[in-house]
């Protein structure tokens, strides 16, 4: 790290270091570009990958956070940027480097009205256009009567925008058209069988043709983040849940280390495992869901029965030790809420013994089948240049040829112990992400098997001051949720809440890439590919 | 075998003994016409009913079960419900054309009973030229499935009325070619003629190859003619929400719902006739006391018993597979159905000439 | 399901008991009890969902809870085909144009069941900034199913209670809900449509 801080300064005199968990970069605004653009393109650092941007607001300031990493030599690095101007602020956009960043600078301006100049698409990605205020900010006024909840359809726009930098140094605002003028446009969602929930996509077409498709996000966002501002550290872990209600356990998990690698605390090795095992249980769970709303989208409904059979199980297993089905507010600071059940052991065991036989049963019912073969091979495909740029991770990416398992890049919990594959395809196409996921349902029940017999006895939870306050920093946490990478960054100062909690969620570069791998397929192909990144949105839209 | 034609001829002569010829037609037509419409409702809702039932018990659940007994009368709640259901009257839509699409479609499957080989004698209009009429008059149910989606005025119903035109015409070709093959075997067109020339066996046993390669055309380009799984494009829910029905409420979306059923059973209808004998009941040549037990069971089971159990394959096809995309759908039917299709009809011409069937 | 099977909702005895104290034309009375029997046996549910809840609305259609058996399963993707419209999820404020307008396309006779704590008060949302706090502001609700999310016993429950409801409406007769609907919907009007 010391030698990456050493080759930046060296270019880059402006620049000032801070050590927290990861190297902190510190830039003026100016050299931004320069500097990401070094570190994207210079062979010693190579950060190809923009985990997340965190838009902040220190209240003197505005600014970002950007995390970086190199998926060649795996180090990681951020680099932070403010300006003090609150009315109009605007740094340089990062939208040539990395094509997500598009997206997430987006989400920037929507939540803190910093304007990104030379991003193509200006549009907010979350709020409606007439939204009054950019809500993340400290000093946004909450009071209802300036955003009622309105039935009057709300507007909308066929431009967005683009701040240029002419040669003199002004910034000009210019309109630019989403679709050509003679576009035949259709709208898929918000209420739609096959976006999996209210995603709505406008979509150009030539006859059954897909030329552009325009995501509109939004439609299930709930103001995780904000709410999270005003609650104590334990009170946020149940948000995960509701994020994606199918990875609630590694969220939570993703969510309880950060805040115990900020406070300093380890979770004793029961806890560990028993989290290690939930995630498992839930990945093996979602897994199965993804296989029967996808085949039910291409239109062979029976799979999804054939499914929710084992998913019912591992529901009921969960059930007797977390007391739920699908919120389990289970991972707590320090540990887990409550023991295991009794029956777990034998549960799991019962489970794992079923398991192969159905993954068999799928394959025979499902991918072997001519039709479904044909409508998935060699659909959507997305290569692996494009993967890292689009930042996406999990089943999706990793059938992309690019190896993103947050379990064995950065591993995490007793994870490193443990003897499992990082499942990749080279195809890059709707089957090969259909394929990689069946495999790590195989990988699941292999960590499962080792894991079964060896739950060491002990607490399930660390002591843990009743008042939980985090020393003054910030950290970030990346863990493998089902779907993906899933980032948490906790800025805090000092007190029992956070003062700034931003969720990093695998689901939204899943839904932005699929404007890039859909054009020039049809309509049907929009459904197969929407199916097979899998993605949920309430977790993109938080 | 019992003939039923015994009891309308005698019927027929008692009207017109007491009556003018023209009244007594009259009566003739509305009695078969309520007699039609009871038919074909039963039928529906009997459809309905077997429909739900058989894909819960392919999904491993139980279906309807507390409407009645065994939930048989979920379908006739379903009905009742559907009729008095509001008829949303929609802006910016072409309201004659809109209204009109679903009878369009309604009368389509009703014309085409007027020819089935419902049974022995049992049949209510006997063309020379029946099997034509019936691909005929089948083929005006696109006219209103195309209506339907372009009056909406509704981009949806536009795509799913599109793919439905491409659909179905594409697959009236591997349905026409098939029949012409079996047409060429019975050496008629008309329907009982077709049935008669089963009498000593199925055309599925005697015409053996070239018929079983019909058959299974048939049935491919049968199920894509009825809009079903793994053909139901112009409907797919999870592309098209509804496809082209998907501004349609209470009765007039009864009528495609309706219409979609009866579809399934005038086509597996037809199978039964051309390639299972009509309403002719088994027969072996040379097992005499098999094929007179066989005659004791009424036609009108083993016409109706065909043709639910050849939907039981149709209904097998829907639950089972997943759904084409529309080039893989037209590029199966003319890169491969009809080019089968053409050169089955030359091997069943051969087979003709050269006596080499059974 | 038989009436007396449950006899546990003040809000229906209440209903019945206006319903009995009103009198009613045999004919007419019979006939209505028939359409009645149609209705509450024949309630197919929108595909709506927008979080959580939607994933206990699909264990409910698989096998182990399996609403088929009751007739539930026919599943309309258009709201026109539609008689009721389980809100799964939140509303958001994005959303609730959206939603009322999926409301206005179902056609009558419409139900809605406020499913989940999100759909009944904003559940742990509500202090959002851009979260509906219950959706009775937007739609008149008919059933209230709590928890987060509910149970698919619950749900069952809730629909069952719906279908109840339903039985003792009337078409021909003019008492209960049907009026509630209208008076709702007089004073909650959606503003000029602009398309």
């Amino acid at each position: 790290m010391a030698n990456l801080q050493e080759k930046i300064a060296a270019k880059f005199p402006q620049a000032t270091f801070e050590e927290a968990d990861i190297l902190q970069v510190n830039i003026p605004d100016a050299q931004l570009h320069d500097l990401a653009k070094t570190l994207r393109d210079d062979e010693d650092f190579a950060f190809d990958y923009l985990v997340t941007i965190v838009g902040m607001d220190w209240t003197d300031s505005l600014g970002c956070v950007y995390y970086l990493t190199s998926t060649r030599h795996s180090h990681h690095i951020s680099i932070k940027t403010s300006t003090t101007d609150r009315d109009n602020p605007m740094l340089h956009s990062l939208a040539d480097l990395w094509r997500i960043a598009v997206f997430y600078e987006r989400e920037v301006y929507d939540f803190f009205g910093i304007i990104f100049i030379g991003n193509p698409d200006m549009r907010r990605l979350f709020l409606s256009i007439d939204w009054k205020g950019y809500p993340l900010r400290k000093d946004y006024d909450m009071n209802p009567e300036l955003n009622p909840v309105s039935i009057e359809n709300e507007r909308q726009s066929d431009f967005t925008y683009t701040y240029v930098e002419t040669p003199d140094g002004k910034v000009e605002k210019k309109e630019v058209p989403i679709f050509k003028e003679d576009d035949f446009v259709v709208n898929i969602g918000p209420q739609h069988p096959a976006t999996h929930g209210v995603l709505r996509f406008r979509t150009a077409l030539d006859a059954e043709t897909i030329k552009k498709i325009d995501v509109y996000m939004g439609y299930i966002h709930r103001g995780v983040e904000k709410l999270c501002e005003n609650l104590t550290y334990p009170q946020t872990l149940h948000f995960m849940d509701r994020l994606d209600y199918f990875s609630a356990h590694n969220y939570h998990h993703g969510l309880c280390l950060c805040i115990e690698k900020a406070a300093g605390i380890e979770a004793p090795r029961r806890a560990q495992v028993i989290r290690v095992m939930m995630d498992e249980l839930s990945r093996i769970a979602s897994h199965c869901l993804f296989i029967g709303t996808f085949c039910m989208d291409l239109g062979a409904t029976t799979m999804l029965f054939y499914t929710l059979r084992v998913r019912e199980q591992i529901l009921d297993i969960m059930e007797k030790t977390c007391g739920a089905r699908m919120t389990f507010n289970y991972d707590c600071i320090g540990g887990v809420m409550a023991d295991l059940d009794p029956d777990f052991v034998k549960d799991v065991k019962a489970l794992l013994a079923v398991l192969p036989d159905n993954i068999k049963e799928y394959n025979k019912v499902f991918t072997g089948n001519i039709i479904a073969r044909n409508r998935m091979e060699g659909v959507g495909v997305l290569t692996r240049e494009d993967a890292i740029s689009y930042a996406v991770t999990g089943p999706s990416g990793r059938a992309s040829n690019w190896a993103c398992d947050v379990r064995k890049t950065d591993p995490y919990s007793i994870y490193p112990e443990l003897d499992f594959e990082e499942v990749t395809r080279t195809e890059g196409d709707s089957m090969a992400r259909f394929k990689v996921r069946i495999a790590e349902m195989e990988q699941s029940a292999k960590i499962l098997e080792q894991l079964i017999d060896n739950i060491p006895e002990g607490d399930y939870c660390a002591k843990v001051p009743k008042v939980l306050k985090l020393p003054v920093g910030h950290w970030f946490q990346l863990v493998e949720g089902c779907r993906g990478a899933f980032g948490v960054y906790i800025e805090s100062d000092g007190s029992t809440q956070p003062y700034r909690l931003k969720i990093a969620p695998p689901c939204l570069p899943l839904a932005c890439v699929v404007d890039h791998i859909t054009s020039g397929n049809k309509i049907a192909d929009l459904i197969t590919i929407g199916g097979s990144l899998d993605y949920i949105v309430p977790d993109m839209d938080r | 075998m019992f003939k039923f034609s015994i009891i309308t001829d005698w019927i027929n002569n008692l009207l017109h003994e007491w009556m003018p010829g023209w009244l007594a037609t009259t009566i003739e037509c509305v009695a078969i016409g309520v007699g039609l419409l009871l038919a074909y409702a039963l039928l529906a809702l009997f459809y309905i009913y077997y429909e739900r039932k058989v894909c819960a018990a392919f999904q491993c659940r139980l279906g309807p079960n507390r409407v009645g007994p065994f939930g048989l009368l979920q379908s006739f709640a379903d009905m009742f419900k559907i009729l008095i259901k509001e008829l949303i009257s929609l802006n910016h839509i072409d309201k004659f054309l809109f209204a009109l699409a679903p009878y369009l479609v309604i009368i389509a499957s009703m014309l085409a009973f007027a020819v089935l080989p419902w049974g022995n004698g049992l049949q209510i209009i006997n063309f020379n030229i029946g099997i034509f009429f019936l691909i005929a008059v089948s083929s005006i149910g696109v006219l209103g499935i195309l209506l339907a989606g372009w009056s909406s005025n509704n981009k949806f119903t536009l795509i799913g009325a599109l793919r439905s035109g491409a659909q179905m015409v594409s697959y009236e070709l591997s349905i026409g070619l098939s029949v012409l093959t079996m047409v060429a075997f019975a050496g008629t067109m008309s329907v009982p003629g077709i049935v008669e020339a089963q009498s000593n066996l199925w055309f599925i046993f005697s015409g053996h190859i070239p018929a079983i390669i019909a058959f299974i055309i048939y049935l491919i380009a049968g199920t894509a003619e009825t809009n079903r799984g793994p053909f139901d494009l112009p409907e797919a829910e999870s592309e098209l929400t509804a496809g082209y029905h998907t501004e349609y409420s209470g009765i007039h979306f009864g009528f495609f719902y309706l219409a979609e059923y009866l579809n399934l059973f005038i086509v597996s209808g037809v199978a039964a006739l051309l390639f299972f004998g009509g309403w002719m009941p088994l027969h072996i040549p040379g097992f005499d006391t098999f094929n007179h037990i066989m005659d004791y069971i009424p036609s009108v089971v083993w016409f109706i018993g065909k043709a639910i159990a050849l939907s039981f394959i149709i209904i097998w096809f829907k639950w089972t597979f997943p759904r084409l995309r529309i080039d893989q759908l037209l590029s199966l039917e003319w890169k491969y159905l009809l080019p089968i299709n053409l050169f089955n009809l030359v091997l069943m011409t051969l087979m003709i000439v050269y006596g080499l069937h059974f | 399901m038989p009436y007396e099977a449950f006899k546990d909702n003040e809000y229906i005895e209440k209903l019945v008991s206006e319903l009995r104290a009103s009198g009613t034309n045999v004919l007419v009375g019979t006939l209505d009890k028939l359409i009645n029997w149609g209705r509450s046996n024949s309630l197919w549910p929108l595909t709506f969902a927008t979080s959580c809840c939607g994933i206990e609305f699909v264990s409910l259609g698989a096998a182990r809870f399996d609403m088929a058996r009751f007739g539930w399963e026919v599943a309309r993707a258009s709201p026109r085909q539609a008689d009721f419209m389980m809100v799964a999820g939140t509303i958001v404020n994005r959303m609730v144009p959206v939603f009322r307008r999926l409301y206005d396309q179902l056609a009558e006779p419409k139900y809605v069941i406020a499913c989940g704590g999100c759909a009944i008060s904003g559940g742990p949302f509500r202090k959002s900034y851009h979260v509906a706090k219950g959706i009775e502001d937007i739609v008149p609700v008919d059933v209230y199913v709590p928890g987060c999310p509910p149970r698919p016993e619950a749900m069952i429950y809730g629909i069952m209670q719906l279908s109840r409801k339903v039985k003792v409406e009337r078409f021909f007769g003019g008492v209960n809900r049907q009026e509630d609907q209208k008076k709702f919907l007089a004073e909650h009007p959606v503003p000029g449509v602009d398309d």
